[in-house]
C-alpha cells in the first residue's frame, strides 16, 4: 500500500470507512456548502459518510453555561446516533473538541455511560486533522487562487492540536498562497455566547484580529470553524473590508461557488 | 479592599475606553509574550519541568496539614514565631499586635499579594503605623492611591509620563528641574528616596514565595533587591503569607524557580532570590531581631477537596494573564478585586464569593491559552466552568440567559421538532438577509450586531438537503 494517497485515487482501496459526519449546528442551519464540502473531502479519501438525522447540536451551549443536564442528554442523544460509525468526523475544532474531551467528563461516576463515551470519543477527529493524521491525506486539488491566512481556532488548536494538518492541505492547493498573519493562533473573540455576553470585550478581541487579517495582506480569510468564521467575516464587513472569507473545507474542497461568508460573491 | 467585581461590565468598558490603558496594555502583549516564548524555547526540558512542578505541589496539598505542622516546627526551632490567620482581619490584627508592641511607626514593605488581599495598607494607616511599598511598582500605585493591576506588574497599567508626573507631585524637596525623561532616571530617583525609609522602618513586612517545611525558611523573588532590604534592615520581620505557598524542601522550591520566572517575565532566574530562616543568630552580620510568619487561610482550606483544589497549585506568575485575550483588552482593575486575569477569574469566586465575583469566571471565551501557558497546569478554564455551574445550579446568572437556555436546549433535546423548526426557520432567514447576505440589525441579536453584521443562512439546512440526497439515493436503488 503506497504510504502516500493523493485523493481521487484511493478509491479501489478495499476497506472503506464509515464516516459519521458531525456537521454541527452552525454548518447545518448556515452554511450547509460546508457540510457539503466535508462530504466531497471524505468521499473523495475513499470515506462512506453518512449525517443521522439524529444530532442536533454537540451541547456546548449548555455546557459552558453549567448547564450539566442538558449538556448530558444532548451528549447522549448524539452519542447514541453516531456510535455504530468507525469514525466521526466534524467539520469543527470546537464541536469535535466537545465531542472528544468533553463528552466522557459528563459521565463522571456513571460507569456505563461512561464507557460508552469514551469508545464514542476515541472516534472523533476534526476534519483536517482526520484527513491527513488518521486517512494520510497529503494533497488535494482544491480550487482558490489568490493569498489565503488561515486563523488557528482555539478548540481546535489547543484541544486537539489541529495546526499544521490544515495548512499542508492548503500548501498542496494549486494557485492558492498562505501567509501567515501575526498571532493567528490568539482568540478571535467569539468564545460561543460570550460574543453576545461581554460584546464590548468580544468586539475588542475581534478588532485585533482583524487588524491582523488586514495587516497580513491576504484578501481571503479561512479557518475550520464556523463559529469564529462567522465572527470574524461580521466584524469586517462592518469594517467594510473586502477579505473573503471561508472554511477551510470549502477551499480544500473546491467548492467555492457558494458566496463567501456574510457576502454576496 | 471594596470589591467592585458585581460591576465588571461597567469597568471594562470604562477600561476600553480609556485610551492611555490601552496604550499601557499593547506593552503587555508586545513584552511578556515573546519574553516567555524564547526562555521556554531555550529549555528543552521545559514541559516536563511543568509536570515536575505540578506533582511537588500535589504532593503538598495532599499532605498541606503535615506539611504546615513541620514547617511551623522548624520555623519556632529557628528561633521564629508562626501565627494562625482563618480571615484577613486575624491576619491585621495578627500584624497590628506586633507592630504595637515596636512601638513601629514606618513599617517597609517587599511586594506582596497577600497584603492586597488583606488589605493591609489602609489598615495600618488607619492605626496610625505607615507602610512604605519598597517595589517599584508598588510604591508608584502607593503614591498614586490605587491597587496593582497585574500581580507581578503592579503599574503595568501606567505609562512613564504618569509616574514622571506623581514623582514631581510627591517629591518635592527634589530640584524641580530635575531630567526625568527615561525610565533609568525615575528608577534612580525612587531609589533614593526608598533608600532613606528602610532604615526609618522599625518593622519590614514581606511576602513569601515558597515556604520551606524541610528548613522553616521563606523564599521571595524580586528583580530590584528591595525585598533583602526590607527584611534584612528593620528590627522586626514579618512574613504574611497564605497556607498553600508551603513546599516540602529547598530542592522542591528550587525545581518550581525554574519554571516561575521564565512563565512570568522570561528571566531563567529573577535578579534576587533571597531565602529568610528566623532572626538574626549570634555572629550574623544582619538580619532581624525578631522573625514572625503570619499564615492566612482566608478561605483556602475550604478548596482542599473540591474541584477547585488544583487552584492552589498557582504560583502568582501572571502568565496566565500575560497570555489572556480578555486581560488584554481591559487590563487588572476591570475584575474589580486582588487578583486579575484568568487565575483572578477562578481565585476570587473562591474568596470573594460567587455572588459578588459572577461575572469573573464568565468572561472568558474559553480559548485555553491561560492553561496551555500555565508552569502548574493549572485547568484554569475547565475551573471557571464548575463556577459556571454552580452558579446555575444556585439560580444565579441572568434569567434571561437561563430561559433562553432552556429554550434553546428543549429544541436541540428533540431531533425531530428541531428538524421542523430549522426547516422552517432557515430558509425565512434566508430571505431577509436579502441580497446583501447578512444582517446589520437583528431582534434579539442585539449583542451581535452592536458591533457586526449577522452572516444570513444559505437557505435550506443541510441535514433538510441531505435528507432530499438520500431519499434520492434510496430511490436510485435496485
Amino acid at each position: 500500500m503506497q504510504s502516500e494517497t493523493i485523493m481521487g485515487e484511493q478509491r479501489a482501496e478495499p476497506a472503506r470507512h464509515n464516516v459519521g459526519l458531525f456537521v454541527t449546528c452552525l454548518v447545518d442551519l448556515f452554511r450547509p456548502s460546508v457540510g457539503f464540502a466535508t462530504v466531497k473531502l471524505l468521499e473523495d479519501a475513499g470515506c462512506m459518510v453518512d449525517a443521522p438525522m439524529a444530532q442536533t447540536c454537540c451541547g456546548q451551549p449548555a455546557y459552558n453555561s453549567g448547564d450539566r443536564a442538558d449538556a448530558r442528554a444532548i451528549a447522549e442523544q448524539t452519542i447514541a446516533a453516531f456510535e455504530h460509525f468507525d469514525y466521526v468526523v466534524a467539520p469543527s475544532g470546537s464541536c469535535a473538541g466537545m465531542l472528544k474531551k468533553h463528552y466522557p467528563s459528563l459521565f463522571r461516576g456513571d460507569a456505563a455511560w461512561e464507557a460508552r463515551a469514551a469508545a464514542f470519543s476515541a472516534k472523533v477527529h476534526e476534519l483536517t486533522s482526520f484527513l491527513v493524521d488518521v486517512l494520510g491525506v497529503t494533497g488535494v486539488e482544491g480550487g482558490a487562487t489568490g493569498t489565503a491566512t488561515y486563523h488557528d481556532s482555539c478548540s481546535g488548536l489547543r484541544e486537539l492540536g489541529v495546526q499544521r494538518q490544515p495548512r499542508a492541505l492548503l500548501a498542496s492547493v494549486g494557485g492558492l498562497t498562505v501567509t501567515e498573519m501575526a498571532e493567528a493562533d490568539v482568540c478571535c473573540g467569539f468564545g460561543g455566547t460570550f460574543c453576545v455576553k461581554y460584546s464590548d470585550i468580544s468586539n475588542a478581541i475581534v478588532e485585533q484580529k482583524t487588524g491582523n487579517i488586514a495587516a497580513s495582506g491576504a484578501d481571503m480569510l479561512l479557518a475550520g470553524d464556523l463559529g469564529c468564521l462567522m465572527n470574524m467575516a461580521g466584524k469586517l464587513k462592518r469594517q467594510g473590508a473586502r477579505t473573503e472569507v471561508r472554511h477551510v473545507a470549502e477551499v480544500l474542497a473546491g467548492m467555492t461557488d457558494a458566496p463567501p461568508i456574510g457576502g454576496r460573491s | 479592599m471594596l470589591v467592585t467585581s458585581p460591576a465588571f461590565k461597567d469597568n471594562a468598558r470604562e477600561a476600553l475606553a480609556d485610551r492611555q490603558l490601552q496604550k499601557a496594555l499593547g506593552n503587555v502583549r508586545a513584552g511578556f509574550i515573546d519574553k516567555r516564548r524564547k526562555a521556554v524555547e531555550a529549555l528543552p526540558e521545559f514541559d516536563a519541568l511543568r509536570d515536575s512542578a505540578r506533582a511537588i505541589k500535589d504532593h503538598t496539598l495532599a499532605h498541606l496539614d503535615l506539611y504546615l505542622a513541620a514547617y511551623e516546627e522548624k520555623v519556632t526551632a529557628s528561633g521564629g514565631h508562626v501565627h494562625w490567620a482563618e480571615t484577613a482581619a486575624d491576619a491585621r490584627g495578627i500584624i497590628l499586635d506586633i507592630c504595637r508592641k515596636h512601638d513601629a511607626r514606618v513599617v517597609a514593605k517587599g511586594k506582596s499579594m497577600i497584603t492586597e488581599e488583606t488589605a493591609l495598607n489602609d489598615f495600618l494607616e488607619a492605626s496610625g503605623i505607615r507602610p512604605v511599598e519598597t517595589d517599584l511598582g508598588e510604591y508608584i500605585i502607593q503614591l498614586r492611591g490605587e491597587h496593582p493591576s497585574h500581580i507581578i506588574a503592579p503599574a503595568v497599567h501606567l505609562n512613564k509620563e504618569q509616574v514622571e508626573a506623581d514623582f514631581r507631585r510627591v517629591h518635592t524637596d527634589l530640584p524641580p528641574g530635575r531630567d526625568l525623561s527615561d525610565p533609568a532616571s525615575l528608577l534612580g530617583e525612587a531609589r533614593r528616596v526608598l533608600r532613606k525609609q528602610y532604615f526609618e522602618a522599625d518593622v519590614g513586612i514581606t511576602g513569601a514565595n515558597f515556604l520551606v517545611a524541610e528548613t522553616g525558611s521563606s523564599i521571595i523573588v524580586t528583580n530590584e533587591g528591595n525585598g533583602d532590604l526590607s527584611q534584612v534592615l528593620p528590627r522586626v520581620h514579618i512574613v504574611v503569607a497564605s497556607i498553600e505557598k508551603v513546599v516540602p524542601t529547598l530542592e522542591d522550591a528550587s525545581q518550581i524557580l525554574r519554571v516561575l520566572a521564565r512563565s512570568a517575565t522570561g528571566q531563567e532566574m529573577s535578579v534576587y532570590t533571597t531565602v529568610s530562616t528566623g532572626p538574626r543568630r549570634p555572629g550574623d552580620p544582619d538580619g532581624p531581631d525578631e522573625y514572625h510568619v503570619v499564615l492566612l487561610d482566608n478561605g483556602r482550606s475550604s478548596m482542599l477537596g473540591t474541584e477547585f483544589q488544583e487552584m492552589l497549585r498557582c504560583i502568582r506568575c501572571g502568565a496566565c494573564m500575560n497570555h489572556c485575550p480578555v486581560y488584554h483588552a481591559v487590563g487588572g482593575h476591570a475584575y474589580g478585586w486582588v487578583y486579575p486575569g484568568p487565575m483572578g477569574a477562578v481565585l476570587t469566586p473562591s474568596l470573594v464569593g460567587v455572588e459578588k465575583a459572577g461575572h469573573l469566571p464568565n468572561a472568558s471565551t474559553f480559548c485555553g491559552r491561560c492553561e496551555s501557558v500555565c508552569p502548574m497546569k493549572i485547568p484554569l478554564p475547565k475551573m471557571m466552568r464548575h463556577w459556571r455551574e454552580r452558579e446555575f445550579e444556585r439560580g444565579l446568572n441572568p434569567a434571561v440567559a437561563r430561559y433562553g437556555l432552556k429554550f434553546w436546549a428543549w429544541f436541540a433535546k428533540r431531533p425531530a421538532v428541531y428538524r421542523l423548526a430549522t426547516y422552517l426557520g432557515m430558509p425565512l432567514m434566508a430571505v431577509a438577509g436579502g441580497t446583501r447576505r447578512r444582517f446589520r440589525f437583528l431582534p434579539f441579536a442585539g449583542g451581535w450586531t452592536k458591533y457586526r453584521d449577522l452572516p444570513a443562512p444559505q437557505g435550506r439546512t443541510f441535514m433538510q438537503q441531505w435528507r432530499d440526497r438520500d431519499h434520492v439515493r434510496e430511490g436510485a436503488r435496485p
